[in-house]
């Protein structure tokens, strides 16, 4: 069957921001399907509201738009591009929420366009519990046993032939109201009795619990012919409980017989047909309770996913690409298989190797969270890693996780120092036995550490079963585990010879790792050395889709330790790109967006493009982006190998975040050339020292600041400066344990969080500029001539990292003055440093003044902003000049917003986390990132706070509380809401200093005075706008609750006076007409791409 | 539960007879062993794998690395022995999943004596048979003297040519399972795997097992609805006896053939067959119904291929490998026989081409 001639445009829907839960790995599917659409002819219109994607590069489709994903604002896209079909398919939930959302509004209906790929029935059906479970049961496939009670006696009764324990959950209650776990009859009669009472309509349903179940995820295919295959088996390390994202997996399952597996196998495809999905992939998930072999099917989503992209890449099998052409008529015979180039796509994958994936968590930066794993995701990243057993697979994972370990301990680190002290006491010993016990709780409970505490339980003695059953963790994982504590302790006897040595590195021991386990002064020499004099080199094997049956012509590589390597040095010139590892708040897809732009461009000048990065959700890690693809953990062992695998002229280091950059010393010493700026000039940049003297050569200023290394030091120091005090560790990427001090004894305690997270580095003490406005300039430089990509004037004022802060291209309140002041300063900071390549200076103005906070002679968060911002792919002409070129040769000028403003606006994951309050403060937080675009600011700024999700309201109430020294700037925007016709409320003290100033404003008490009226009114409703100024010394407990009342029932909430008016110039438009035009990036400024990467 | 670890086992060598050298740890017997080396792409089911009498005097190595995770059971045995010469893991597990005891691989190799391998390159070694083709190999773990080793996997018999069949000590009586089954069939058997036995008898047939020796009025002369041709080992083209007694079934019983039949029903038919370079052997394969457009994903296990372009006319292709080309199935038009390549019991694979036994059921219906 041909591709579809019954439509010939289509509207790609993008998944928008960053979020827990939906990361880069729908760039990566929206970048495929984009790619695979238009290269079949059809007019692909794409629609996304995160500017640092690379599916929103005006190349990838025909009318490109950065809109808010809302009915309102597609529909009107819509109407201008006219598509005759959308997939819904490749951008999340988010996406196929929006596709139910035009759907219900008769938006499709009205213009005529059909959903392809998964029409609405399925999507409901995916998604409607009941209806799921009806399309299982006619499958003839289990679910979970459930039965409804309406009385505690029926309730007993029908519960009887469940087994303990059992969930409860209330018929239509709001945020689990009533629901549990009963584990008796005496609790199930109780809480029976407390959630009859708690549904409106008098219904519980009581399901079997599979807490500690066995937990399963199929990717499955189905084309317009009905052919279904499974392409990959995601097996969950923890068991049922954690949720998928937070779990760790491994591909492909490794404790499933081939017969429970092809029931699996058979019921995803039932389901799939059930289900309706007509044509692409789905995600099918499956429990198996150990011991008897049942399987039950938990969920499906019609939908490509995280899971989906996680397969894609340890399979090789591109499964959006596939399912993009699928939705447009393809049968899967008809597709290549591009990994082997001569069979097609109708197969499944065959793997020999074992692929394990594990989460990344940010818990430090919220320390007031539960740790604990639930089923609600918190991780914000994963690393992938594939090795040839387990345990390699899993030391290499933990190595790019970038976590301070190199391995699975064995590392001398925290608690592995702790055990070995402990294995050395008798058996009996009470220290012994306590810590024995403590660890054995943390394997318990599941958390991120689990893997670890697993090790120093079996070191301490413990049996492998016991951790089994104490984990739910399958035994065959525990004992893999095992093999490592094992090995040690033959280690520890006997010493480590070239034998053993072999055999550590084929169960995934790092360099580091085994200096530490031959002791501090062994006699042979350093791990690395002793392997090069010993033969023992890392090998490359293929990831080819089909466990070598066929030759693979795509060259997909991790290493190992073998008889053979496939990789070999091509002849070309080769030059390595080092992505940026697992995503975490601070560090991102805005990295891997500048590493595929530096790829696409070395491509296209004939370089051979050799990409190492291990975050398997993104864009750089498809085969299809780079020459060479090196599925690696991003350290200093791995980097060298593949530096010497590849003979690459050098590597870049300063377009994929902190991750490269920490290692560009390693690496050089190493033998292998930095590219672009000198690791020197980037000491000189993060030297505080060093970094002062500069700054005063250049006759320019800096914030009074000083480099302590201990909490004496640092109070001595801050009486000099005076407070208030910004404190710091250095090195470290998105404001980690960065914080305001007013005080000596508030100084006392955040010196010491800053000391626990900075790992021995000193403490950088800075002036705080109060009130300050806050600038970053990003800068691309040849050694020669600047190129000033733009200056982006932060919204929020300093105090708030400028990750979190909303900020405006071009600037909105800066005089032209001013901006020239700090253009000419980056240019002479990129001149002096000797940049080849991007630099970004953040400055702070203050009373007429500017004031330079840091200089990152590297590509800096903004980077793809502006890229979208100014038509310019700053980060490709960065790889373009560090391997040669000029900006003149490249005809780069400064950048230019082409008659637009363009807003950042941010998005924070508090809503994750309970019990955080949800401010603003000099450490990063947000997750992700949208950009608004509009002919004013006002515009601009309208569509950025749309797109990030804040349900701005046109009529209601609004609540202020507004610290003193904002009450009197604050009555302008008071009047203006006013005049809009919103009701206003504040506080005591605002609605009387309103109300004195002619602005209506009624009362309501202070919720610290005894008064719960605030949150009341925000739980009724009655309140849809919250304008919450902070002071962070007083009222803070106040002013959290608010916002977190504000939070839990989706009010938006401005909590600096600039935002809060920027959002005032926005509701005037808003309330008058609407969400503002959608503008098509192709048209800005005449645009016609002049970069077109290579093929 | 946890057995002794292999990583602390003796040295073990393979040898093939390109000269080719990859060394590893014991697994299973100490001891030497030859056959031809093959290699299986399936990630589980390796128990079926063993014990399938198709894989007389070969040694399979498993691309999958870990291998032995979960536990041996009574209802995944082929057939009541294991007959693999040889099997080479690169991770054997010393612990089985889903905490149910049992034989780790190492025990169960030992019990059933067969010499092993771990710890060595299996992609290597992949490698080296799908550029190469199948190759004659030893594994050993008694022998320091790799030449020797090379040597004697040069002189191996070689595969083309072997009449494995009547090597395969099975029970040379005439069985009936189960005694209650309603449909008769009569099975010839060349080294059945119980799968196919078990797909019949879910089927409510009555299966009478007859030796591979048998000749075709003995089958008639029991009145079956249909006759099954079975898997087994070695080159078809070697039992040009079996192939005369099905040709004398053709036309007066429904026939259905798998892998080993499926060749025996081309050659009977007046086809040929020939040896694929390294064969066919995982859970994979895509193959495509040439009538239907469907596609099932298959069970495969073969070294041989009926020649499409042989077949006489009346005979016709009905399915293709989509990797390859090679021919998946043929039917006798008019004439009630069919026969497929793959294996549609599956065990271990993909379960969807069971519906071939369907329509075999449903052409015996209406011959009836």
């Amino acid at each position: 069957m041909p591709r579809r001639t019954d439509i010939s445009s289509i509207l790609l829907i993008g998944a928008g921001p960053i979020i827990i839960g939906q990361a880069c790995e729908f760039d990566y599917s929206g970048t495929q399907a984009a790619k695979a659409l238009k290269r079949e002819g059809y007019r692909v219109i794409l629609v996304n509201s995160n500017p640092a994607t690379i599916m929103t590069d005006p190349e990838m489709a025909d009318a490109t738009y950065i809109e808010p994903l809302t009915v309102e604002s597609v529909e009107k896209i819509i109407a201008i591009e006219k598509p005759d079909a959308i997939i819904s398919t490749m951008g999340g939930q988010t996406a196929l929420n929006l596709a139910k959302g035009l759907h219900e509004a008769g938006v499709l209906d009205r213009h005529g366009v059909k959903l392809i790929g998964a029409g609405f029935e399925a999507i409901r059906k995916g998604e409607d519990r009941e209806a799921f479970r009806v399309v299982c049961s006619e499958a003839g496939v289990e679910v979970p046993r459930a039965v409804v009670a309406r009385t505690i006696e029926d309730g007993l009764r029908i519960s009887a032939d469940l087994s303990y324990p059992v969930v409860l959950r209330p018929a239509f209650t709001l945020g689990g109201t009533g629901s549990g776990i009963a584990r008796s009859e005496d609790e199930l009669r109780s809480m029976l009795g407390i959630g009859l009472l708690a549904s409106p309509v008098g219904e519980v349903l009581v399901e079997e619990c599979l807490l500690g179940w066995l937990e399963y995820e199929l990717e499955v295919m189905r084309d317009a012919a009905d052919r279904c295959v499974v392409i990959c088996v995601i097996e969950n390390v923890d068991p049922m409980g954690v949720h998928t994202g937070d779990s760790v997996t491994v591909a492909p399952a490794m404790t499933l017989s081939d017969h429970l597996y092809q029931k699996m196998r058979d019921a995803s495809f039932a389901i799939m047909r059930g289900v309706g999905v007509e044509t692409g992939g789905s995600n099918v998930q499956f429990a198996l309770q150990p011991g008897t072999g049942r399987i039950v099917a938990i969920e499906m989503n019609p939908r490509v996913s995280r899971s989906s992209a996680l397969a894609s890449k340890a399979t090789g099998f591109p499964i959006a690409k596939i399912a993009a052409l699928l939705a447009a008529g393809y049968l899967l015979d008809e597709i290549d298989n591009d990994i082997t180039g001569r069979t097609k796509a109708a197969f499944e994958p065959a793997l020999d190797y074992v692929v394990t994936k594990i989460p990344r968590f940010a818990f430090e930066k919220f320390k007031e969270a539960d740790q604990t794993l639930t089923t609600s995701m918190k991780s914000v990243g994963e690393v992938m890693a594939i090795g040839r057993n387990f345990p390699e697979s899993l030391q290499k994972a933990l190595r790019g996780l970038e976590i301070g370990r190199n391995g699975l301990a064995a590392d001398g680190k925290g608690l592995d120092a702790v055990t070995r002290v402990m294995v050395k006491k008798d058996g009996d010993d009470p220290v012994r036995r306590e810590f024995t016990q403590e660890v054995l709780y943390k394997i318990k409970m599941p958390n991120c550490d689990r893997l670890f505490n697993i090790k120093y339980a079996l070191m301490l003695g413990v049996a492998a079963e016991e951790i089994a059953t104490l984990s739910g963790i399958d035994i065959w994982f525990i004992c893999q585990i095992e093999r490592l504590v094992d090995f040690e302790a033959v280690v520890a006897r006997e010493g480590l010879d070239d034998t053993r040595l072999a055999e550590a590195k084929r169960l995934g021991y790092s360099d580091a790792q085994l200096d530490f386990l031959s002791g501090p002064d062994s006699a042979a020499g350093s791990t690395r050395n002793r392997r090069t004099a010993a033969g023992i080199e890392r090998v490359y094997k293929c990831v080819d889709t089909c466990a070598g049956e066929f030759e693979a012509v795509t060259p997909y590589f991790y290493g190992t330790f073998g008889d053979e390597t496939e990789a070999v040095p091509s002849g070309r010139e080769a030059v390595m790109i080092l992505g940026s590892g697992p995503n975490r708040i601070g560090q991102g897809i805005e990295f891997d967006c500048c590493c595929c732009h530096a790829a696409y461009a070395l491509r296209e000048d004939g370089y051979e493009v050799v990409m190492v990065n291990s975050n398997p959700e993104t864009v750089s890690t498809d085969y299809d982006t780079s020459d060479k693809l090196f599925f690696e953990p991003v350290v200093v062992e791995d980097v060298l190998d593949i530096g010497k695998a590849t003979n690459a002229v050098g590597a870049i280091v300063s377009i994929g975040g902190q991750t490269p950059l920490s290692i560009a010393h390693g690496i050089e010493a190493g033998g292998i050339r930095i590219l672009g700026t000198s690791v020197a000039s980037i000491d000189r940049a993060e030297d505080r020292e060093l970094f002062a003297t500069l700054v005063h050569k250049l006759g320019l200023k800096q914030p009074a600041n000083a480099t302590v290394r201990g909490i004496e030091d640092a109070l001595r120091v801050a009486g000099k400066i005076g407070y208030p005090i910004l404190v710091r560790p250095s090195y470290v990427l998105g404001g980690r344990a960065m914080q305001v001090a007013y005080s000596e004894s508030e100084l006392r305690l955040l010196a010491q969080e800053a000391l626990d997270a900075s790992d021995g580095r000193p403490l950088l003490i800075d002036q705080y500029l109060d009130q300050a406005l806050e600038a970053d300039v990003d800068a691309l430089s040849d050694g020669r001539a600047t190129a000033i990509a733009g200056v982006m004037e932060h919204v929020e004022p300093a105090g708030i990292h400028s990750g979190d802060s909303a900020g405006s291209f071009p600037a909105y309140t800066f005089s032209p003055d001013i901006v020239e002041r700090m253009k000419d300063a980056t240019r002479k900071f990129a001149k002096e440093l000797e940049v080849c390549g991007l630099i970004n200076v953040q400055f702070a103005v203050k009373g007429g003044e500017i004031y330079v906070i840091e200089v990152n002679p590297r590509a800096s968060r903004t980077v793809p902003f502006l890229e979208k911002a100014t038509g310019v792919k700053w980060a490709g002409a960065a790889a373009r000049v560090m391997m040669g070129r000029t900006l003149a040769d490249l005809k780069i000028t400064d950048g230019d917003p082409r008659g637009y403003f363009y807003i950042k606006e941010v998005v924070l994951p508090f809503n994750r986390f309970e019990n955080v309050d949800p401010v603003l403060s000099p450490e990063m937080k947000s997750t992700g990132e949208v950009m608004g675009i509009g002919l004013t600011f006002a515009e601009a700024y309208l569509k950025a706070q749309l797109a990030a999700g804040n349900r701005l309201p046109k009529r209601g109430g609004v609540l202020l509380t507004i610290t003193d020294r904002d009450k009197e700037p604050a009555v302008a925007l008071a009047r203006d809401l006013s005049s809009l016709g919103f009701d206003l409320f504040g506080t005591p003290g605002t609605s009387k200093f309103m109300s004195g100033q002619g602005v209506p404003v009624g009362a309501i008490g202070k919720i610290h005075e005894g008064s719960s009226e605030i949150i009341d009114r925000i739980l009724r409703g009655d309140i849809s706008l919250v304008i919450n100024t902070r002071d962070s010394r007083k009222a803070a407990n106040d002013a959290r609750r608010i916002d977190r009342a504000a939070l839990n029932h989706s009010v938006p909430v401005y909590s600096t006076l600039r935002a809060a008016s920027a959002m005032t110039e926005a509701l005037k438009i808003y309330c008058r007409s609407g969400a503002g035009e959608p503008v098509r990036l192709q048209k800005i400024g005449g645009h016609s791409p002049t970069f077109q990467r290579s093929e | 539960m946890v057995g002794p670890s292999p990583q602390l086992n003796s040295s073990a060598f393979l040898a093939l007879e390109d000269g080719s050298l990859f060394r590893g740890l014991t697994l299973g017997c100490v001891g030497e062993t030859e056959g031809e080396l093959v290699f299986n792409t399936s990630h589980a089911g390796y128990q079926e794998i063993l014990t399938d009498p198709s894989y007389k005097r070969q040694i399979i190595c498993m691309a999958f690395p870990p291998m032995g995770n979960y536990s041996f059971t009574e209802d995944a045995a082929e057939s009541g022995g294991v007959h693999v010469a040889g099997f080479i893991v690169a991770d054997s597990s010393r612990v089985t999943s889903h905490g149910r005891g049992g034989l780790t691989l190492d025990e169960y190799l030992r019990r059933h004596n067969v010499v092993g391998m771990t710890g060595v390159d299996t992609r290597a070694i992949v490698r080296r048979v799908r550029t190469r083709g199948a190759m004659r190999a030893v594994i050993s773990s008694v022998s320091n003297d790799p030449a020797a080793l090379v040597n004697r996997a040069r002189g191996a018999s070689a595969m083309a040519g072997a009449d494995l069949v009547r090597e395969l000590e099975h029970d040379r009586a005439i069985r009936v399972v189960p005694p209650g089954g309603k449909i008769p069939f009569a099975l010839l058997e060349c080294g059945v795997k119980q799968g196919i036995v078990d797909s019949l008898v879910r089927r409510d047939c009555r299966v009478t097992i007859f030796p591979s020796d048998s000749k075709a009025q003995d089958l008639l002369a029991s009145m079956p609805a249909g006759v099954l041709l079975s898997n087994g080992p070695g080159d078809p083209a070697a039992l040009p006896g079996i192939v005369t007694e099905v040709r004398a079934l053709i036309g007066k019983v429904p026939i259905f053939g798998i892998c080993l039949g499926h060749q025996l029903l081309g050659l009977a038919a007046g086809g040929k067959t020939y040896k694929l370079p390294f064969g066919h052997r995982g859970g994979n394969h895509p193959v495509l119904d040439l009538r239907t457009n469907a596609i099932v994903i298959t069970s495969q296990n073969h070294g041989f291929a009926v020649d499409v372009d042989s077949l006489p006319e009346g005979t016709i292709a009905t399915e293709t490998n989509l990797y390859d080309g090679t021919n998946e199935g043929i039917e006798l038009v008019g004439r009630q026989a069919f026969s497929v390549q793959y294996h549609p019991e599956a065990r271990p694979g993909p379960l969807e081409s069971a519906e071939r036994f369907e329509r075999f059921l449903e052409m015996v219906g209406k011959h009836a």
